[in-house]
């Protein structure tokens, strides 16, 4: 009892310093230093708050559920069920925030006295307001409230920098997008209070053995298409590489590293917690979708040449490789595996929390690059390193995270997912095993790709010399960006040494839900922080990171004081082969990465367009100016969006035949349907 | 006693892989009809390189500076954690499969950010190259092995390596199927032919000599000798993963020795299919490449799918 009440004020505390900080930002509005100060400061108190909440939460042993009324209808009541789940997601909310809202102070200095900082400050502690709603709520009406401050605030935040036609555009998409996913959501729920009774989610789960597997298997369909839009996955994903390089950089941390994870949230809540037992076919499609998301949103991201849109991309890549996490799971369930099925949640919510804090830090890095040189285009960047030494190094800990080094914590997530695949193709006995394969030969091209990927972010964005005019100039970051970046970057690392003991944190989190209530804990924690997966493989992280750093300070020992102690090192120009080396001569992001897009040119379809501009049209043999345009087809609008629009287009033309503005004919209409809704409903 | 094997284990890659570098070396000088230098040489070469200044380019970050130690460091890693010639060490933590991957994958990594670092436009494109071809390989490399740790039910490299014998009807096809394209994946990794040519400076074509172009003194000596390693480590994990005999598993001096032969002659088996390999073919079209990688990962997969 004392345990529920100290949960339910916790979490009331925790979103009123959000909505504190947002109410006190639209007051303050006349004065941007303190709207940004007190708006930040209280996110800051908030992310505390809730990352305190959820270490007290997690010692907790029961489900706390509350409800604070009701409004409008009985229906929409403000209820809140807090489980371990819910205190997992409330921790990474919190966790990205707090480092994103330090960063936010510095960061939002150069839009004073451009933009409204108090609209900034009120939609950033909304967003986070309707984020911690999303992940508690327990009852389907008020969730889609939640659901919508969530997205409404986005949208505002994406159009922030509205000067920028792009912006505007990119954040229409977004709406647009965004609640069609949303009215498929609406179609679910309805479903399911069609044949439980009720939108609470306790009674739905309770009553779900009264709905039929048909409706179980629409309304699959359904949230896979609604919380897919939002998770991005291919091919719902076209919003998300346009909204989010358009916000503003800590925003686009927040967005990238934990809204997008809500879609998952709600697709584990819904599958694997709610409607219980459920098809294998529902697993399998999932890990074919998270393959699908995983491969091709990476290649995306190879070909991009804005840091923000690449990181869109890869953020798309990796809500794939957190899929195969979730399907495996549900497949596992399915069949009657629920201890493989253990070890597939634990690690898809594993990789969910270590995207989130290493894609952030690439955001924010991005972020404070963009702040120095105006621009997000790759091509003109380059040598920061040498003017930003700090941003350069914390991005380089983020790239190596996410391209899964050890003994960074994105190697262990994709780990474990490894190792649930394999378990999968050793231990099912039917054709499903040749979809874990699949699975696991993604992941592994994925692994391969991404690493590729951002050797071309790091590489083109700090090495070499200067491209571009601004990068010359280039300084390094304020304190308070710099504290930002670090403070997750410090985090990847340790995430990474003491992932035995987050996974099993998480083996806790996973099995508090009632389908795993029975389930025997996989993870054992030894003294030497070894980790095993049911005896098929054992990985140290703590014995990792520390033989790495002894072998690497024992060479770098050896070699500078063991052999010829006296050696000098003359300083001298790059190889040039006697001509004078511009910056136009080293490689650019684009030839990096052009023979990936042209090996798999039958995925991206690249096109490339030459223009030539002669001095004199006639003779044609003075090119005054010669442009080359390398581009990829959008494959998704051209094959998928613009016939749906078609469609929907001439379906329109269609309806508007019966309007033929004859007064009498409408009356005719009205009478028809009359007659009928009273044939249809004596 | 123990404490020897295990100095043995830890120096053997770094210790030895040199040697493995002039063998191949002295072998191919034989099959064009040339004396060609002692096995010897390299460590001659390393010796000297180790002895000279350097000359740095003003370009250059400390991503550059410290590349060479990083490299080397994973290849000294790796090649201590890698199973040679004895069972014992199993208890290592180190050695799962995904782990070295990866751990290389770290090598790689720098590496090609130490060829973007200075500019040239040599080094760009050596390390273009180079991820294109590594972000190919991985996949392939995590499949042929993944089918050697199938037939284990481990990832666990030294479990794989004391697994019983492979004569099974079962699991004979599958192991050779996988061991080309491991052998593939091996060529690719290492910069051989028909991916890359080790002994050529040709701008047009070359991949991990261009990216290591700027280098000199020790820091060019820390690279030749990574390399010389990562090539003694694919070697053995070919020979131990999908050939697993003769691994020692007692302490017996006796046995060791034996073992240690067997391995040996493993070893020098596949450096001479290497050498032969490349003084019998020409280097690929690099947009061929990647067909050459996919038969690797297609091999890998029919391997897995004998098995499962």
């Amino acid at each position: 009892m004392i345990d529920a009440i100290v949960l339910s004020s916790g979490f009331i505390v925790l979103v009123s310093c959000f909505v504190i900080g947002a109410i006190g930002a639209v007051l303050l509005r006349k004065h941007d230093a303190l709207a940004n100060i007190w708006s930040s400061f209280l996110a800051i108190v908030g992310s505390l708050c809730g990352i305190l909440f959820s270490f007290l939460a997690l010692g907790f042993s029961q489900v706390t559920s509350f409800t604070l009324g009701s409004f409008i209808s009985p229906l929409v009541s403000i209820s809140f069920t807090i489980d371990k789940l819910s205190v997992f997601f409330i921790f990474v909310i919190s966790l990205v925030a707090l480092f994103c809202s330090l960063y936010g102070i510095g960061y939002v200095k150069h839009f004073y006295k451009k933009y409204s900082i108090g609209a900034l400050g009120f939609f950033y502690n909304l967003f986070i307001v309707g984020m911690l709603l999303v992940v508690t709520a327990s009852n389907g009406l008020f969730f889609l409230i939640a659901w919508e401050i969530m997205s409404v605030a986005s949208y505002f935040l994406v159009i922030y920098d509205r000067n920028d036609q792009k912006n505007v555009k990119a954040g229409f998409l977004y709406l647009v997008m965004t609640h069609i996913g949303t009215a498929f959501i609406i179609l679910a729920f309805l479903l399911l209070y069609k044949f439980t009774g009720s939108f609470d989610f306790n009674s739905i789960r309770l009553g779900s053995a009264l709905i039929p597997a048909y409706i179980k298997d629409i309304v699959f369909v359904l949230a896979m298409i609604g919380f897919g839009t939002k998770a991005g996955i291919i091919p719902l994903h076209i919003w998300l590489p346009v909204a989010h390089p358009a916000a503003p950089s800590h925003v686009s941390g927040l967005m990238s590293g934990v809204m997008i994870k809500t879609g998952v949230y709600m697709m584990i809540r819904i599958f694997v917690d709610i409607l219980q037992p459920v098809p294998v076919w529902w697993g399998l499609v999932i890990l074919v979708v998270g393959s699908v998301s995983a491969l091709l949103g990476v290649l995306y991201a190879l070909a991009e040449r804005d840091i923000k849109q690449l990181l869109a991309y890869s953020s798309i890549e990796n809500i794939g490789i957190i899929l195969l996490g979730v399907g495996s799971s549900l497949a596992f369930l399915s069949l009657g595996m629920p201890t493989f099925a253990l070890i597939g949640l634990v690690a898809a919510l594993f990789h969910t929390l270590n995207h989130a804090v290493f894609k952030s830090i690439l955001f924010l890095s991005a972020g404070s690059v963009i702040n120095q040189t105006h621009t997000g285009n790759m091509e003109e960047h380059g040598g920061l390193i040498r003017h930003m030494p700090q941003t350069a190094f914390f991005f380089l800990m983020g790239s190596m995270a996410i391209s899964a080094l050890p003994p960074f914590n994105g190697f262990f997530s994709e780990w474990l997912i490894f190792q649930t695949l394999f378990k999968g193709m050793m231990e099912i006995n039917f054709s499903a095993k040749w979809i874990f394969m699949a699975s696991a030969g993604a992941l592994a091209f994925t692994g391969g790709l991404a690493l590729a990927c951002f050797i071309k972010a790091f590489g083109s964005i700090f090495l070499a010399r200067p491209r571009g005019s601004k990068a010359r100039q280039a300084k390094e970051s304020s304190y308070s960006l710099r504290m930002g970046m670090g403070g997750l970057a410090a985090g990847a690392l340790l995430l990474g040494i003491f992932s035995a003991n987050v996974m099993s944190i998480l083996d806790r989190v996973v099995r508090d839900l009632s389908v795993f209530q029975l389930t025997p804990s996989f993870i054992s924690v030894s003294p030497s922080q070894s980790l095993s997966s049911e005896n098929i493989s054992l990985v140290s992280a703590p014995v990792l990171f520390v033989s790495f750093i002894v072998t690497f300070i024992g060479i770098l020992l050896a070699t500078k004081y063991g052999v010829y102690k006296n050696q000098k090192v003359h300083l001298g120009t790059t190889w040039d082969c006697g001509t004078d080396l511009t910056p136009g001569m080293e490689i650019t992001p684009t030839g990096l990465t052009r023979s990936i897009v042209t090996v798999f040119k039958g995925v991206l379809k690249p096109s490339i367009q030459h223009e030539i501009e002669y001095h004199d049209a006639e003779s044609r043999y003075l090119p005054k100016s010669r442009t080359v345009i390398l581009t990829l087809d959008d494959m998704y609008q051209v094959y998928l969006y613009i016939p749906l629009r078609n469609f929907i287009t001439a379906l329109s033309e269609r309806a508007k035949e019966i309007q033929s503005g004859n007064i009498n004919v409408y009356i005719m209409y009205i009478f028809i349907a009359l007659l009928s809704s009273l044939f249809l409903l004596r | 006693m123990v404490i020897f094997l295990w100095i043995i284990q830890v120096f053997f890659i770094s210790g030895l892989s040199p040697l493995g570098v002039g063998f191949v070396r002295k072998l191919k000088a034989k099959f064009q009809n040339r004396q060609g230098a002692s096995i010897f040489q390299p460590y001659k070469d390393l010796w000297k390189l180790f002895h000279k200044d350097e000359i740095i380019s003003t370009d250059a970050s400390w991503i550059f500076t410290y590349t060479p130690i990083i490299i080397f460091a994973t290849t000294f890693f790796v090649g201590a954690s890698v199973p040679l010639f004895a069972s014992f060490f199993g208890s290592t933590l180190a050695s799962d499969m995904l782990v070295i991957i990866y751990t290389l994958a770290i090598g790689t990594f720098f590496l090609t950010l130490a060829g973007i670092d200075v500019g040239s436009a040599f080094g760009g494109f050596g390390s273009s190259r180079e991820m294109t071809i590594s972000a190919l390989a991985e996949g392939g490399l995590l499949f042929v092995l993944l089918s050697a740790a199938l037939r284990s039910n481990s990832t666990n490299l030294f479990t794989i390596a004391t697994a019983e014998p492979f004569m099974h009807a079962d699991t004979f096809l599958p192991t050779i199927l996988a061991f080309f394209g491991f052998f593939i994946v091996l060529l690719a990794e290492t910069a051989r032919f028909p991916f890359d040519n080790p002994a050529t400076h040709l701008e047009l074509t070359m991949i991990h000599e261009a990216m290591i172009l700027e280098y000199s003194g020790k820091k060019l000596a820390l690279m030749e000798w990574a390399s010389a390693s990562k090539l003694l480590i694919f070697a053995s994990l070919g020979v131990n993963l999908f050939f697993p005999w003769g691994m020692a598993n007692s302490t017996q001096p006796s046995i060791i020795l034996l073992s240690g032969i067997i391995f040996v002659v493993k070893i020098l088996v596949v450096y001479t299919a290497v050498a032969v390999l490349e003084s019998s073919i020409a280097k690929f079209r690099y947009f061929r490449l990647p067909d050459l990688l996919m038969v690797a990962f297609v091999l890998g997969g029919i391997g897995i799918a004998l098995l499962i």
